[in-house]
């Protein structure tokens, strides 16, 4: 029944960054294996001629005007950051240039 | 082996809205670090994005400038990635349903036309810019380009050289600055493209694999960088080896590229909606509204300058090259000014002078309505050409009009017949040497003859009137 392998958890996990011990991994393959489980349960119904839903809100077109506001000030921007020189927030030296 | 080359390209362009695309920080980036900030763009939890209107309103122009099909829904979604450059760990994007797709744009290329299918164009957020100090373990985000608007611009894998993709990057950046919608700066990263290149044996229709060239500050850099690319995967191939597919950054003091990322590190970004942003509808109304407000486009208005104008395709296409330029000259031809003779005016002299001056064509203290004025003058006989180029620096200089200057300078042309006779005869009467060596046959005197006329009027001669006279009075 488990479509989920120990594997697809360790590789979703490291795409969000997260380190799962051995029984959290293990939940994990459960968990997942069963909201897959449940979509396939959806899947039996016929939903031919149904609108496909591409949004979960019932609503369009919010739109902000193009009109500049006010910003914070550099201090202000800067009061939570964990490191700063005054200008900038510093973070570990990047290397590779890309994402 | 005779192969050829298949490439697709991707353009990131900024669009110059006021405000920032989901927030209303300043959409200007080149201020001190981190100034143009609030919580949305700073990726601070729990805040609302909202789209700018004027963002959705720019990508239209451009989409339907591109010969898009425009969305009638479309929606934003995350692309999850972890980078400094994004503090929420998701880019805000476009992933299935684009705004705009479907497209095509006419390039030249040697002896003729060809067509660039467009596949996409999507609206998303720019990054925070890094800056690495050497020698130091860290690095500096400045969150002030987080949130410019970005519209990427996609083709189909049309282009076959490195001078098509040329032809394509420059036709583009004319429509984005004719649409006004960017300033197209690439050394400022306004504007950045990125090339997916890969070959094939010629007559095959399979793809090969591809290699993707991205930071390159110039389309000449582009050029040589595909160039390059070509020859390298094509010594590969003729060796034997595979093509890796890889993202290679450009090197423009070694003219080479370099690997900067293989495909296995590439991330599997989990696109999904965003829920914070709802869909984006664009009925036919408004679609409608957008087109009407589209200027002339570069390629239509070269056409146009050809047929109603009379110009060469060569000089059309440097009168429409942009849309200032194509203003100007319109101007200068509907203030009276024949249109060849106001098309050389303006790609020569005068374009030659804005150079020196370090000035673009906007920013001309001649108006267009004072150009024609000068050139109006020359055609009606108050100056010759030789005063009118003269003339022209004085005008831009002082600002003043050449008819005031005329005036002023006391340069009317001198075409009274009588007058410039006397003068003729008196110059004749002074250099009877030249006078027989050209009686004799020797043609050169002639020239002599003529400045030595010329030096006496101050330049202002009669040139038609001078040379008619002359010839008479040295044949009798
Ligand atoms: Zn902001």
């Amino acid at each position: 029944m488990s479509r989920i392998t120990e594997k697809d958890v360790d590789y979703v996990a490291g795409l969000a960054q997260l380190v799962l011990d051995g029984p959290t991994k293990a939940k994990m393959v459960k968990d997942l294996g069963e909201i897959l489980g449940y979509i396939d349960k959806l899947n039996e119904l016929d939903t031919t001629g149904v609108e496909p839903m591409m949004h979960v809100l019932d609503m369009s077109n919010v739109y902000r005007q193009d009109v500049v506001g006010e910003s914070l000030t550099q201090d202000q921007a800067l009061k939570n950051a964990p490191k700063t020189d005054g200008a900038y927030f510093l973070v570990p030296r990047i290397l590779d240039g890309e994402h | 082996m005779e192969y050829e080359a298949v490439i697709g390209m991707e353009v990131h362009v900024e669009i110059n809205t006021k405000s920032k695309v989901f927030c209303a920080c300043n959409n200007d980036f080149h201020a001190p670090p981190n100034t143009h900030v609030c919580p949305v763009c700073l990726g601070m939890p729990g805040v609302l994005p909202v789209l700018n209107i004027g963002m959705v309103e720019a990508s239209v122009a451009v989409g339907l400038a591109l010969n898009c099909k425009i969305s009638r829904w479309s929606k934003m979604d995350r692309k999850n990635y972890f980078y400094p450059d994004l503090a929420k760990n998701y880019q805000i994007s476009q992933y299935d349903l684009p705004l705009c797709h479907d497209g095509e744009m006419e390039i030249d290329i040697e002896g003729g036309t060809k067509r660039i299918g467009i596949t996409r164009a999507h609206m998303e957020e720019d990054t925070a810019r890094n800056t690495h100090t050497i020698g130091t373990r860290e690095s500096g985000v400045d969150f002030n380009r987080c949130g410019v608007p970005l519209l990427e611009i996609v083709t189909e894998p049309d282009i076959r050289s490195a001078d098509e993709a040329f032809a394509y990057l420059t036709a583009l950046k004319q429509i984005l600055q004719y649409l006004d919608v960017s300033d197209c700066n690439m050394e400022e990263g306004s504007l950045r493209a990125e090339a997916n290149i890969s070959i094939r044996p010629k007559g095959t229709v399979e793809f090969g694999t591809k290699t993707e060239v991205k930071n390159v500050a110039s389309f000449s850099g582009v050029h040589k960088a595909i160039d390059f690319e070509i020859r390298r995967q094509r010594a590969a191939l003729d060796k034997g080896d595979a093509i890796v597919q890889e993202t290679r950054g450009w090197d423009a003091d070694k003219g080479i590229t370099f690997v900067q990322r293989s495909k296995e590190s590439a991330h599997d970004y989990r696109y999904f909606p965003d829920p914070d942003l709802v869909p984006v509808v664009v009925d036919e109304a408004w679609e409608q509204r957008i087109r009407e407000s589209l200027p002339e486009l570069p390629r239509a208005r070269n056409h146009r300058f050809q047929a109603e104008y009379a110009l060469s395709p060569y000089d059309a296409g440097v009168v429409t090259s942009t849309r200032a330029m194509a203003d100007y000259y319109e101007a200068t031809v509907k203030a009276g000014a024949p249109a060849k003779l106001a098309a050389n005016w303006i790609m020569g002299d005068l374009q030659g002078m804005l150079v020196e001056r370090k000035l673009d064509i906007a920013q001309c203290p001649v108006t267009a309505a004072s150009l024609g004025e000068m050139i109006r003058l020359i055609e009606d006989g108050t100056i010759n050409g030789k005063i009118a180029k003269d003339l022209l620096p004085e005008m831009i200089d002082s600002g003043k009009s050449a008819d005031l200057l005329v005036k002023e300078k006391g340069l009317v042309q001198i075409s009274d017949r009588g007058e410039l006779e006397a003068i003729v005869r008196g110059v004749l009467d002074a250099n009877p040497g030249p006078v027989e060596d050209f009686k004799a046959g020797k043609d050169r005197a002639k020239g002599f003859l003529v400045g030595q006329i010329m030096k006496a009027t101050k330049g202002k001669g009669n040139p038609k009137l001078v040379n008619e006279i002359l010839e008479r009075l040295l044949a009798s």
